[in-house]
């Protein structure tokens, strides 16, 4: 080509000539392609590799985090019916699962946090929507809905028990103060951060009352309620369990009743035990909420 | 194809003296405008010409300090430079929520309805698609089969294209007109970019700045198809272009 545009003298001609019949493609052509292009796969890697990527770095920790637990009991600190080594934990550990109370009270211990959860889910998010569509109501109640989430949720049991004696009530009243201002909170921030194009964009297609907040306002914030409810679920099983060593009914044992027992007899590889179990559940819940939370990001784009 | 003049039939939005403050300052001073039914009017303006607190007037998204606002009984659909898609649903399930809300009862009807409209904007094949997997001129024309989705008469653009490369935004005007012209809709279309105003509509309305008032307007004649690289439309460009000059330069002294 090159050749042929060089005249025979050597120069570079200074104009080119453009052509007369114009190729036009269509528009419909021309955005296909563009749409083509512009579209990027995304690269998905297999299931069973993103376990693994995912595993082996817990796995190593738990085994130097182990390794250093028997280390300091070889050291001696304390005398082994004080501190056991993993070992003794691990039979202590397999004794718990295979004694049936055991499994009664744990499911008394999760059906109080579960029902905690819930009336916190319930009494926050009204809370948070409500706070969150109304000025006065922030002005009013905002900053308090903060200054709750701050409080010790163990400070509250000397007056719940006043109020509700050694009941469940008595529980179930410090677990939802616990949980509800952090799921009112993420609600409100979820609110406050939505976009102002989005709002502006639900004005203009006449979305109003119960049905903007069912199928914009919420569905736009929920990345941030989510968190907000990790956090309550945190907060919960905190004073869940911090409840279950102070009101100890009788004939409902519970995990929170066997720790307390497990000191008072000392029990000590009993009482490491139960506190696996808790780290176990903590874990469990916190991953439930992961997946939770990056199946929202992902469907908002955001991760 | 459509007249240059604007027709007589009764306009789809006349606006009589319109005025709106915020706090001390003016932003729009006694402005008068219509515009006809089936017309695609462009409004260009300098910074401060308060073209876009004219749109959220008329879109009744803010209430005017003085003045009227006719409208005739058709719905107003408003475009965004942003597309404002919620990130969360399909581009199918954006444009089923707007027809939720224009009164669409059924699940299913709204379904289709949703695939006929992505279709007329060409993106057949992208209905179960979100918006970040889209681009740029994918989202606006979600956004566009969205407005259209509110059966409006009147539609409202606010710089739609502007954050468009330019291959994309000369395309996304053949749709536009396109689309327009299938529909008989009425357009007010809101941009700073003189040539884009050349190029789509039928009327051009020049504002000027601080307050925003119409300074001048010009019909144009430039038969359609028109393309924005044409002699015709760079011509009229540059003549608005140096109208618009002239505006900015009397702020400067």
């Amino acid at each position: 080509m090159d050749a042929e545009i060089i005249t025979p003298s050597g120069e570079i001609p200074t104009t080119q000539v453009i052509p007369t019949t114009r190729v036009t493609p269509t528009t419909d052509e021309a955005l296909a392609g563009l749409d083509a292009l512009e579209s990027t796969a995304r690269a998905r890697t297999s299931v069973g590799r993103r376990a693994l990527t995912a595993a082996w770095p817990r796995l190593l920790a738990l085994v130097i985090a182990v390794g250093a637990w028997q280390v300091l009991v070889w050291s001696g600190w304390k005398p082994e019916f004080l501190l056991p080594g993993p070992r003794t934990v691990g039979r202590a550990l397999t004794d718990l699962v295979g004694d049936l109370d055991f499994w009664r009270a744990l499911a008394t211990t999760l059906r109080r946090a579960l029902a905690g959860f819930g009336l916190a889910l319930v009494i926050g998010g009204l809370l948070g929507i409500l706070v969150s569509a109304s000025s006065v109501l922030r002005r009013a109640i905002g900053s308090l809905i903060t200054g709750l989430q701050t409080m010790p949720s163990i400070a509250w049991f000397p007056l719940a028990i006043l109020l509700f004696q050694l009941t469940e009530t008595a529980i179930l009243f410090v677990v939802v103060l616990g949980a509800a201002p952090s799921i009112a909170n993420g609600v409100i921030s979820g609110v406050d951060n939505i976009p102002p194009i989005l709002t502006k964009v639900s004005d203009v297609l006449g979305a109003r009352g119960i049905r903007r907040y069912r199928t914009i306002i919420i569905p736009a914030a929920l990345p941030s309620i989510i968190g907000g409810l990790k956090q309550g679920w945190a907060f919960a099983w905190r004073s869940l369990v911090a409840g279950e060593l102070l009101v100890i009914l009788a004939d409902r044992p519970s995990l929170g009743a066997r720790l307390q027992f497990a000191r008072e007899f000392s029990d000590a590889p009993g009482l490491l035990a139960l506190m696996i179990v808790f780290l176990v559940i903590g874990l469990f819940v916190d991953a439930a909420f992961g997946a939770v939370d990056r199946r929202v990001r992902r469907r908002h784009g955001l991760a | 194809m459509r007249s240059a003049s604007p027709p007589l039939t009764q306009p789809a939005v006349a606006i009589r003296g319109l005025t709106h403050r915020y706090g001390s300052q003016v932003v729009i001073d006694g402005l008068d405008l219509d515009v006809g039914s089936g017309e695609f009017v462009c409004l260009v303006g300098a910074s401060g010409c308060g073209k876009t607190t004219l749109l959220h007037l008329i879109a009744e998204l803010e209430t005017p300090s003085a003045g009227v606002i006719g409208r005739s009984a058709g719905r107003t659909a408003v475009m965004f430079q942003e597309n404002g898609l919620f990130p969360w649903l399909t581009a199918s399930r954006n444009v089923e929520l707007a027809l939720e809300f224009s009164g669409v009862t059924s699940r299913r009807q709204r379904r289709t309805r949703a695939r006929e409209l992505l279709e007329v904007v060409r993106l057949g094949n992208a209905l179960h698609k979100r918006p970040h997997e889209l681009s740029g001129g994918m989202r606006q024309r979600v956004a566009l089969a969205r407005a259209l989705a509110q059966e409006a008469e009147l539609l409202l653009m606010d710089e739609p294209f502007g954050a468009l490369d330019a291959m994309t935004r000369d395309l996304l005007h053949d749709e536009l007109e396109r689309v327009c012209a299938e529909r008989e809709l009425s357009v007010l279309f809101v941009t700073h970019n003189v040539r884009e105003a050349a190029r789509l509509g039928d009327r051009i309305v020049l504002l000027g700045s601080r307050p925003g008032r119409v300074i001048e307007t010009f019909d144009v004649s430039i038969p359609r198809p028109r393309r924005i690289d044409s002699t015709e439309i760079a011509t009229l460009a540059a003549h608005i272009t140096d109208q618009l000059r002239q505006e900015v330069i009397r702020h400067g002294r």
